[in-house]
């Protein structure tokens, strides 16, 4: 009978102890699922989401604090991805947050800048160069397109511009085969 | 002995109409120059080259007009002399339909050369002769047009095992390679020595399908030739079995040597290294003549009169290559390549570009509508006919489904969309549109991954920056009132002798003395004429102010406004 408890109590604090040394050994830094909701936003910065970036807003979700419909840049398929990813239902994007738009970059009409340093102060991703009194641009290949450039700026002089389609990065649309009347719908 | 012995064979493959005699009845015949060229800057893989003239520029033959964008680029050169007209967006040779940056240039019909300088490959650098290929614009003319400096690298070993010389042509219609191989054996030869040296390549198989027996013939006569100048058996002719897609670099590179390369890796991993016969004959020219790639050998056939491989330079409009054929009345169609593997253009005055081996027109007699696509029934044909050794089936539900990440893990890049599965289907699946479809919607998102990566980057890193100026800013904000208290400190110390009190009491003492202070100087400066009168001053005043109020009385009815 003794030796039974002993065994047991021998056997428990052998496990306890692997357990715990792995639980410090494998700690995962961080929050895996956070990073994981992380990756899927868009990272536009742009706060629509009614929080100040991507990752607040991924710990939102994480937490159940906040819906997975509240991100217009990632559109439809990145809620589609969310679901996935949570086993949540697929909600149509929430009216409230915005629309989805077609990506577009920001454009200062560098005739009408007046060297406010506004806009670069607004902008998340350091995107725009410049200093006071002097013109500034937009580095339209590190633009997200989150718009927060444009309230601050006291002589609207930025705007949204859609990115077009270039040779390069024109897609192959989706096979779809037309159906040809036939006679008997012709006649 | 030039012919090889020993062939293997690749899986899959189909046996399509060849379709190629029509076009090699006639030798090959130089275009005329058309009366506008239209250059596209973004010619071969890789970043698009920088335009380097200006609209009335006068160029020549020959001249660099685009220069190449980094390493991963390929220059680009006027194709005659005469006059830049503009540098605009044009229509280019595209499924798109999209317009692109293009050189105009208005001919002058002089054919005007730059001064030609041969290239002394053998006592430059291996790096100053792939900059002098870059730069002469040399791009793999087989189609893919990829900047064939990178491929001349013998990789880590520093020497190759093969240099194989791709002559198969495996595409119904196109006979390009055919024609120049049967015309002009040495200069290939010359281009493949040059090749063999700058790869220390031990010996170089040139293969070719078995239905060209006249190329196959004056290729080994220049062979022979070349192994009688090198002392040795190195340059090897073989025959390979008719059967698409034969000239695949993967499918020849195992018919030649059996080596099968692996997803993922490169020929030269393995010691080889695959060119198309007419790079190889634009690297003798660049090389040796110094004129860089500023015109190709194009088939043109399909539906036409009389089909024939013209000396094209690049930047001609299809339309006045296909007018030369005469196009039959109900061509409705230009294809750039083959039937296999082409694609339709968007117009008929697209140009010719590097990429162009064939423009083939097109009717619907020739070309007949595709029939319904049906569900697919799981037969495997596609499978048994697919050259690279893939599933073609279940990378098509995938790619239908959209679930691409599935798609990737039965290698869909490892398809090189030559279309023997679709050709085979009986349920007439498009299945290499699925497939582009697929992998363009993954190169989409993989570019959409890539920024989101720097933008997530940039922000924690601005969040980084925000957080330190703030500390920064409190740090000095505490040196400054730090340094400020202890001079206030000091100077009670001073003022006042008991320098134990506390802070508080100090603050306070301090501000009631200045108060003090600010009272007493305010008093003298600005004393009260009023002060110490005599009795009767002050009667002398009172008098006054009495006066003062009748007349004030007596005012108000003229200050009273009269409505």
């Amino acid at each position: 009978m003794l030796e039974a408890l002993l065994v047991m109590a021998l056997g428990a604090v052998v496990l306890g102890a692997a357990l715990g040394y792995a639980a410090v050994r494998f700690r995962v830094e961080g929050d895996p699922l956070v990073e994981k909701i992380d990756a899927i936003l868009p990272q536009t910065q742009c706060g629509q989401c009614g929080f100040p970036g991507c990752k607040p807003y991924a710990t939102a979700i994480a937490k159940g604090e906040a819906e997975i419909n509240q991100c217009p840049p990632g559109g439809e398929e990145g809620i589609h991805k969310l679901a996935d990813l949570l086993g949540r239902e697929f909600k149509p994007l929430s009216a409230e947050h915005g629309i989805e738009k077609p990506k577009s970059v920001a454009v200062i009409d560098e005739q009408a800048c007046i060297g406010c340093t506004l806009c670069i102060q607004a902008c998340p991703v350091d995107a725009i160069v410049g200093a006071a009194k002097q013109m500034h641009t937009i580095v339209a290949k590190q633009c997200t397109g989150c718009e927060l450039c444009l309230p601050p700026c006291p002589v609207d002089c930025i705007s949204m511009q859609p990115i077009g389609e270039s040779v390069e990065s024109w897609k192959w649309k989706y096979p779809v085969f037309k159906i040809n009347p036939t006679q008997r719908e012709a006649a | 002995m030039t012919a090889l012995q020993r062939l293997f064979k690749f899986n899959g493959g189909v046996k399509p109409a060849y379709n190629k005699e029509a076009s090699t009845g006639l030798p090959i015949a130089v275009a005329p120059t058309p009366t506008l060229l239209v250059i596209p800057l973004h010619q071969s893989i890789g970043g698009p080259p920088r335009p380097l003239v200006k609209a009335g520029e006068r160029v020549l033959k020959g001249q660099r007009i685009g220069d190449a964008d980094g390493n991963v680029s390929s220059a680009v050169h006027a194709s005659t002399s005469g006059t830049v007209v503009a540098v605009e967006m044009r229509l280019m040779p595209h499924t798109s339909g999209l317009s692109a940056m293009c050189v105009v240039i208005e001919p002058d019909g002089r054919n005007e050369w730059i001064p030609r300088q041969p290239f002394d490959f053998r006592s430059a650098s291996p790096a100053a002769s792939r900059d002098f290929l870059r730069d002469a614009g040399v791009v793999g003319l087989g189609g893919a047009v990829f900047p064939s400096h990178l491929k001349l690298n013998a990789g880590k070993q520093g020497k190759l095992d093969v240099l194989v010389l791709n002559g198969a042509e495996c595409e119904p219609f196109i006979t390009c390679d055919d024609v120049l191989m049967r015309e002009r054996p040495e200069e290939i030869i010359k281009g493949a020595v040059i090749m063999r040296e700058m790869l220390s390549a031990g010996e170089v198989l040139i293969g070719i399908e078995d239905n060209k027996p006249a190329a196959i013939a004056a290729m080994e006569i220049a062979a022979r030739a070349a192994n009688r100048v090198a002392g040795a058996n190195v340059y090897k002719v073989g025959s390979v079995p008719t059967r698409y897609p034969a000239g695949g670099a993967k499918q020849l590179i195992r018919v030649l040597t059996g080596i099968e390369v692996p997803h993922g890796e490169r020929s030269t991993d393995y010691g080889v290294q695959c060119f198309n016969v007419g790079t190889a004959y634009a690297i003798h020219e660049a090389i040796e003549l110094g004129q860089p790639l500023i015109s190709r050998i194009v088939t043109v056939a399909g539906n036409v009169g009389q089909a024939r491989n013209y000396e094209v330079l690049f930047g001609t409009p299809m339309k006045d290559l296909v007018a030369l054929c005469a196009p039959l009345p109900d061509s409705d169609r230009l294809i750039m390549g083959g039937p296999m593997m082409g694609f339709r253009m968007p117009g008929d005055d697209v140009p010719v570009v590097k990429a162009t081996n064939c423009v083939l027109v097109g009717s619907t007699a020739l070309f007949p509508p595709p029939p319904p696509e049906m569900p697919c029934i799981r037969c495997g044909e596609c499978a048994k006919a697919c050259p690279a050794d893939l599933q073609p089936f279940e990378m098509y539900w995938f790619s239908r489904a959209k679930i691409f990440g599935k798609a990737q893990e039965y290698n869909l890049f490892d398809c090189i969309e030559c279309g023997c599965c679709a050709y085979v289907c009986p349920s007439r699946i498009p299945l290499v549109d699925y497939y582009r479809f697929a992998k363009s919607e993954i190169w989409a998102r993989e570019v959409e991954k890539e920024a989101a990566d720097v933008a997530r980057d940039r922000y924690e890193f601005r969040l980084l920056r925000e957080e330190r100026e703030k500390q920064e800013k409190a740090a000095k904000l505490a040196a400054k009132t730090a340094a400020g208290r202890e001079k206030a400190a000091a100077a009670l110390a001073e003022a006042a002798k008991p320098a134990a009190t506390p802070e508080e009491d100090a603050k306070k003492a301090l501000i009631a003395a200045a108060l003090e202070r600010a009272r007493t100087e305010k008093a003298r400066v600005h004393p009260e004429n009023t002060a110490d009168l005599t009795p009767e001053q002050q009667a002398e005043v009172t008098a006054i102010e009495a006066r003062r109020a009748e007349i004030r009385e007596m005012a108000k009815p003229h200050l009273r406004p009269d409505d």
